[in-house]
């Protein structure tokens, strides 16, 4: 199958992003990149100075909003990529109205609690969407502790599902980057099933 | 009982547990997870009062802040 075939047919799906940091960032990215045709992205957070280490973002966006500069960075690569932007909380509430039209979604946040909240919410209100979750992936080295897991048709987890990001125990870009992928590669995977 | 987790048979001795009773017995001390008994998702709030049977299939996936 050639690369134009791919995009083409990647082009009809919707994915959603729940988070813009470094998971949902480095994903929306690839994702961008291989054609996937609509991304519904949501996070409430600034840009900080310190995110550039390892979320796709560039030193004058500082300051912007995660999800118009990452809109804004998405565009750059593939002009045609219709990005959708959600600038919320994401809540029991509103989960289900911001990604009830997306073929498969992302779980990208940072705190383990909303994590749970997440998964917990997509799999009951949104049953039938496949979900990609990222967990453990803190910390350098041990590339062979970093691993996809099929649970069941609807959901799928990427990392290592032990290392806790902590201020002592940073995310670095390269373990963020390859969870980020694993994230990406599993959605390719889901849609291009879809042929 | 015997149960797989995680692909894994387990047995117990006890004929069942609730999903917070075999988290204990294992000792798993990681504090956010999301566990499925037999493919139903069980919702934190009912990890005192959901039961694991004989034969059922548990899956457990912890879930670490970074991201």
């Amino acid at each position: 199958m050639r690369f134009s075939d791919i995009e083409n047919h990647l082009n009809k799906f919707k994915v959603g992003i729940a988070g813009a940091g470094g998971l949902g960032s480095n994903c929306a990215v690839s994702l961008a990149r291989t054609g996937v045709g609509t991304l519904v992205i949501a996070d409430f957070d600034k840009i900080e100075l310190s995110n550039i280490s390892r979320q796709f973002y560039f030193i004058d966006q500082v300051g912007m909003m995660k999800t118009v500069a990452l809109k804004e960075n998405l565009k750059r690569i593939r002009p045609e990529i219709n990005v959708v932007t959600h600038q919320t909380v994401l809540s029991e509430k509103n989960i289900t109205s911001v990604f009830r039209e997306c073929q498969v979604i992302v779980e990208a946040f940072d705190r383990s609690d909303m994590k749970q909240m997440f998964i917990e919410t997509v799999q009951k209100e949104l049953a039938g969407i496949p979900l990609i979750v990222g967990s453990g992936l803190a910390g350098w080295g041990n590339t062979e502790a970093l691993k996809f897991r099929k649970i069941d048709e609807t959901l799928y987890i990427c990392g290592d599902e032990m290392s806790e990001a902590t201020d002592d125990y940073p995310p670095l870009a390269p373990r963020v980057c390859i969870v980020a992928n694993m994230q990406a590669n599993a959605v390719i995977e889901i849609l291009m099933s879809k042929l | 009982m015997k149960i797989i987790l995680n692909n894994r048979e387990e047995e117990f001795d006890k004929d069942f547990l609730t999903v917070s009773e075999m988290l204990e017995s294992k000792k798993f001390s990681f504090r956010m997870r999301i566990i499925k008994i037999n493919g139903e998702l069980i919702s934190k709030e009912k990890y005192d009062s959901a039961e694991i049977k004989d034969g059922d299939i548990v899956q457990m996936l912890y879930l670490m802040s970074g991201g």
